[in-house]
């Protein structure tokens, strides 16, 4: 071995100096805990998951150790299942290591190898093999034909335990600065959105092009894609209706542009004129965060549907008779711009607040008119966030699914047509994945657009220093403009969210019937007292039990994952990080329809069999929110002197002491919001989880749909004023229980960065 | 006063790259135990990047680092017994004054109460006793900084660093600190690393200075033979903005050689420089002026600018062989613009300087 004797000074150097490295006690008990839980997992837990009860149910232990609650090695030695044997020899590999010190060479070797081995051999046997059989030809060959559940508890374990191998290996050979606590967080968060982000969104374009029988078939491909009912023109020519991928185009550009216009109109009254309400206008952008899917089209059903309020006015004063117009274009255009406003609003505050009043004041000292100071410095500097805006909107309403699932009428959307072509009659799978594909790809070359075009422009006046004076006021013209654009508007807006309100409390508004009731939310929420107790007998509470449930397991992980995320891109350095931001973004952009349909192609059969479970919607919860914990952690770390890191470092803290002392009592702000967002949006999410919910595990926004459908209005509209006042009191909570930072008056170390 | 000791610091052909940017290139030094040494250079030259390698919040691309006598190239920074003090003092905000001093023991597993006892002690040798409840927030630029060093030297670490820690204090304030951090380094008798860019301050606390340009050493020595006896062009501009003029060396006789600068023929060490044209230092108290022509070979020149600083004037004066920048003490007898003026030098302040 020619490299054996400088390996072996090294080494010698190493050993010499090992007693002062805590990195290397550290690391060597991170593998022994690693391969105990390992060794767990493959020979004593139940490797298959052991039916719906779980595992903690225990009645697996009756029958242990039979096929169904076998260990792996078990199953791989007595039940015919060899397929799972290398994953154990794989494991076997980092054993060597307990003997040998951590700076021998062969160490972090060692656990390299065995980690990606056993990852890779645990994946074929968890792929190549699913409840139907094999699934690919040679491991037909090798194993005939077998079959095998998804995967349980002590897959999971084991799984976890290479990953952690693998990682500690890697910093062992001296990668992140030996630093395990670096190297296993990153490659968690690698192998989760891995598993739970980049291998659904895989298998969707991958169902894409294969048939009912998962032979490849571009040809298929090419047939449903370029279908007539996908981009026809009929609607052009005349007679016909055009095809759902311009639909859902036509229907984005019109929202965002309507929903941007307004929003502007909203900023610029609420900043640069002295309106008397405008304080008011600023709640407007916490309605889109609590606001339930599907209420603002139930709203615009009961004031201008077929039996509507205004229409019945319409019709008695000015003997306009009935119809259903509000059904497709025009009830969806209106739906998605209440909705959607808000959000431009907030948006365009943030730009126009941001355009720096000198900036203005300098044009008119050099004696530009207040018109002329608008058009050539205001607008300008306005028209990147303008676009940020209509980019915005444009997404928004390609991902909307609640209001053309009620309002769309035979106005077809791809959102919803994903949606029927997975529940409808017509179960077509195929269709469904390859709409999911055109969706996905409008909405990544929207946010390419957005990327190429605004680059970094969008913030430029916001320097951070203290910009003293006073912003122009409005040219007289384009304030009346904003007053009667907006004005009404919000009028409008107040009486949809009035209608919410009053909605559950009488009898039938949609027909007019505005006579008092507790009726629907009795039926919802209703609780009798029993012999046993309380019994919580309304129809809505299993569903509203699941979903706070779900959303306060969710909303927790989320914000780890989101903010450990956030705190590796922006304090380590390593190679691929560009890449591993835009892996941990993508989810973000991809449209909630796609994610379910996503999540049910890849997580419906084995390994990784949980459709059907509690355990699907949260995961779906943590992957699509986290980007949002990404973001709300790396505005507040850009915030936070990086020397307070390097000073706990240079006191003798490790990373994660680091993490915990310091950076995270320093990000609370960033923790709120994180754990708000996640919870509520948990709450108010239907596109996703709609595909995901189960008889048992129902959602409250899956249930107010399904009222929807049903007709039951009143209801629907109950229960989501339920939801809303529910959403508040968390808001309040968590920001209650969380705190405020403690940094007294000055904050003097936390500032944008150091000279 | 630390556990082992103060030790010595050694960069052997250290480099740092950022991508393609050096920001440290091949440099090596030593700062020997229980001496203050200054890194001193414009901003940009990689004063702080050295530092940081010290400290081992960089890790070197090439070469090695030991601190006494130990390689540490590849350690992490919480591997090294050594603290620092940010040019932003870098206070947790969220931490009590006692809580950030203690803060040291308590991560490497001290127990509560003696994390305590040992940042009581740090903090009444600073003189903050009293200060201990506060937040960073509620004390002044001047306490903020004692409380840093107090921090960085709770655990008694083998070397302490300082980054421009005179930056973020009023001009006032800024010679009574570099004189507590001084007298703090010899009592205790620290080995120091110290980063400024301020060529007066680096001569008023070091033992021995290390001029950085663009990534490498230009210079290193003892603050006197830095600015007496600069080595190249740069430092002695950087250090005393000194004039660097063209002058003739005539010839040589052992260490001392004559050389004329225009009309004035000077016996000055020749410090390696052959015949011919060469650089001369001349620091700008080293000029002589008068208003009458002495008896004597001098450069005439006209006053061009004037001013008074208090303390002495500062006149730009054109002469043949360039324009002079002069600092005189006289301030009772100003001269004023546009008059003639002849100048003679002094007999310190004049240095060839090898090119
Ligand atoms: N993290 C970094 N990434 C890229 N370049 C850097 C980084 N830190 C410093 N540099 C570059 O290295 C050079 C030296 O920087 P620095 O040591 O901070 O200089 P000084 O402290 O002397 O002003 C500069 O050109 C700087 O731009
Ligand atoms: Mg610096």
């Amino acid at each position: 071995m020619p490299c054996s004797s400088a390996g072996a000074a090294r080494f010698a150097r190493r050993l010499a100096e090992r007693n002062r490295t805590g990195g290397a006690r550290a690391i060597k008990r991170n593998v022994a805990i690693c391969l105990a839980a390992g060794w767990l997992g493959y020979a004593v837990l139940p490797w298959y998951g052991v039916g719906r009860d779980g595992i903690l149910a225990l009645a697996w232990l009756a029958t242990y150790p039979d096929a169904a609650s076998a260990p792996a090695l078990v199953q791989a030695l007595a039940h015919g299942r060899a397929w799972l044997l290398p994953i154990g020899l794989a494991l076997a590999l980092p054993l060597a290591t307990l003997t040998l010190p951590r700076e021998h060479p062969a160490f972090g070797r060692l656990l390299v190898a065995g980690g990606a081995l056993g990852l890779i051999f645990a994946a074929i046997a968890g792929f190549g093999i699913i409840n139907s059989g094999p699934r690919w030809g040679w491991v037909a060959a090798m194993f005939g034909d077998a079959r095998q559940p998804g995967f349980g508890v002590g897959a999971v374990i084991t799984v976890g335990a290479l990953v952690m191998l693998f990682a500690n290996g890697i910093a062992a050979r001296g990668n992140f600065r030996g630093d395990a606590f670096i190297a296993g967080s990153l490659t968690v968060i690698v192998a989760l959105i891995a598993m739970f982000v980049a291998f659904p969104v895989a298998g969707v374009l991958l169902s894409a092009v294969q048939d009912a029988d998962g032979n490849f078939t571009i040809q298929r491909f090419v047939e449903r894609i370029l279908a007539d009912n996908v981009w026809g023109l009929g609607c052009i020519a005349g007679g016909t209706s055009c095809g759902v991928a311009w639909n859902t185009i036509f229907l984005g550009i019109l929202a965002a542009v309507f929903s941007t216009a307004l929003g502007l109109a909203f900023a610029l009254i609420a900043t640069r004129t002295t309106f008397r309400w405008k304080k008011g206008l600023r709640v407007l952008t916490i309605l889109p965060i609590i606001t339930p899917p599907f209420v603002i089209s139930l709203a615009l059903i009961i004031l201008f549907g077929r039996t509507g309020i205004v229409t019945g006015w319409l019709g008695v004063l000015f003997d306009i008779p009935r119809s259903r117009w509000l059904y497709g274009l025009p009830g969806v255009l209106i739906a998605q711009v209440l909705s959607f406003t808000p959000v431009a609003f907030m948006v365009l505050i943030g730009v126009v607040e941001g355009i720096s009043p000198s900036l203005e004041e300098a044009s008119q000292t050099l004696g530009a008119k207040a018109a002329k100071t608008f058009r050539t410095v205001t607008w300008p500097l306005m028209r990147p966030g303008i676009a940020s805006a209509l980019l915005l909107g444009f997404v928004e309403s390609l991902a909307d699914f609640g209001n053309p699932l009620v309002l769309g009428g035979n106005y077809e959307v791809l959102s919803t047509q994903i949606y029927f072509a997975i529940v409808g009659a017509a179960y077509d799978p195929g269709r469904a994945a390859m709409l999911a594909v055109v969706l996905l790809f409008f909405t990544l070359g929207a946010f390419w657009v957005q990327n190429r075009w605004l680059g970094e422009t969008s913030y430029v006046t916001v320097t951070g220093k203290g910009d003293a004076g006073l912003t122009a006021a409005l040219p007289r013209g384009v304030r009346w403009l904003c007053y009667a654009t907006a004005l009404p508007w919000a009028v409008f807006t107040l009486t949809i969210y009035g209608i919410i309100l009053v909605g559950g409390f009488v009898h039938d508004m949609g027909r007019g019937d505005m006579t008092f009731t507790w009726r629907h939310y009795l039926t919802a929420f209703q609780v009798e007292q029993t012999g046993h107790g309380l019994f919580f007998s309304g129809s809505a509470w299993q569903s509203f039990f699941t979903t706070i449930q779900v959303s306060a397991i969710a909303a927790p992980l989320t914000a780890a994952i989101g903010l450990l995320t956030a705190w590796l891109l922006a304090r380590q350095r390593f190679a691929g990080r560009r890449a591993f931001e835009f892996a941990t973004m993508m989810s973000f952009a991809i449209p909630g329809t796609v994610i379910g349909v996503a999540y049910i192609v890849a997580f419906n059969v084995p390994p990784i069999e949980i459709t059907g479970t509690g355990m699907i919607l949260v995961i779906c919860f943590v992957f699509r929110n986290m980007p949002v914990g990404t973001r709300a952690g790396l505005a507040a770390l850009a915030q936070i002197d990086k020397s307070l890191d390097e000073a706990s470092l240079t006191l003798g803290g490790r990373s994660a002491t680091t993490l915990f002392r310091v950076v995270l009592p320093l990000l609370r702000p960033a923790i709120v919001a994180t754990l708000v967002f996640s919870f509520v949006h948990a709450m108010t999410a239907v596109s996703a989880i709609i595909f995901l919910v189960s008889a048992r595990y129902n959602m409250a926004t899956a249930y107010i749909g399904s009222r929807v459908e049903a007709g039951e209005y009143a209801l629907a509209i109950a229960y989501s004023s339920v939801l809303i006042v529910v959403m508040l009191l968390s808001i309040l909570l968590i920001q209650f229980a969380v705190g405020q930072r403690k940094l007294g008056r000055r904050a003097p170390a936390v500032s944008l960065g150091t000279a | 006063m630390p556990k082992s000791g103060p030790s010595s610091v050694e960069f052997s052909a250290v480099t740092k790259r950022y991508g393609t940017v050096t920001a440290v290139d091949a440099v090596s030094f030593t700062i020997e135990p229980g001496t203050l040494v200054t890194l001193l250079g414009p901003s940009g030259c990689g004063k702080t990047t050295t530092l940081r390698l010290i400290a081992g919040l960089e890790i070197a691309s090439e070469g090695t680092i030991s601190i006494g006598g130990r390689d540490v190239t590849r350690l992490s920074a919480a591997d090294r017994s050594v603290s620092m003090v940010f040019q932003s003092y870098a206070l947790f905000p969220h931490m009590s004054v006692l809580d950030n001093v203690a803060y040291g023991p308590t991560v490497s597993g001290r127990r509560k109460a003696d994390a305590r006892a040992m940042a009581h002690e740090k903090l009444d040798l600073l003189g903050l006793k009293g200060f201990e409840g506060r937040m960073p927030s509620e004390l002044s630029g001047g306490q903020q900084q004692r409380v840093a060093v107090a921090r960085a030297l709770v655990l008694e670490p083998e070397v302490l660093l300082f980054d421009e820690p005179l930056s973020n204090l009023d001009a006032k304030l800024r010679r009574r600190v570099r004189e507590d951090i001084r007298e703090l380094q010899q009592r205790l008798n620290l080995t120091v690393g110290y980063v400024t860019h301020d060529q007066q301050e680096a001569l008023a606390v070091s033992d021995r200075i290390i001029v950085m340009s663009n990534a490498r050493i230009a210079q290193s020595g003892p603050p006197r033979e830095l600015y007496e006896a600069p080595a190249n062009p740069f430092v002695a501009d950087f250090i005393g903005d000194a004039n660097l003029l063209d002058a003739e060396l005539l010839s040589v006789e052992g260490a001392r050689a004559q050389v004329r600068f225009g009309p004035v023929v000077l016996d000055l060490p020749h410090r390696g420089a052959g015949t011919g044209g060469i650089k001369l230092s001349i620091r700008p108290e080293a000029f002589l002026l008068s208003a009458t022509r002495p008896n004597r070979p001098c450069i005439a020149g006209t006053i061009a600018k004037a001013a008074y600083l208090g303390a002495h004037m500062e006149y730009s004066v054109t002469t043949e062989g360039g324009e002079l920048f002069v600092v005189d003490r006289d301030v009772m007898r100003p001269i004023a613009v546009g008059s003639t003026v002849w100048i003679d030098l002094a007999d310190h302040g004049v240095t060839v300087v090898p090119v």
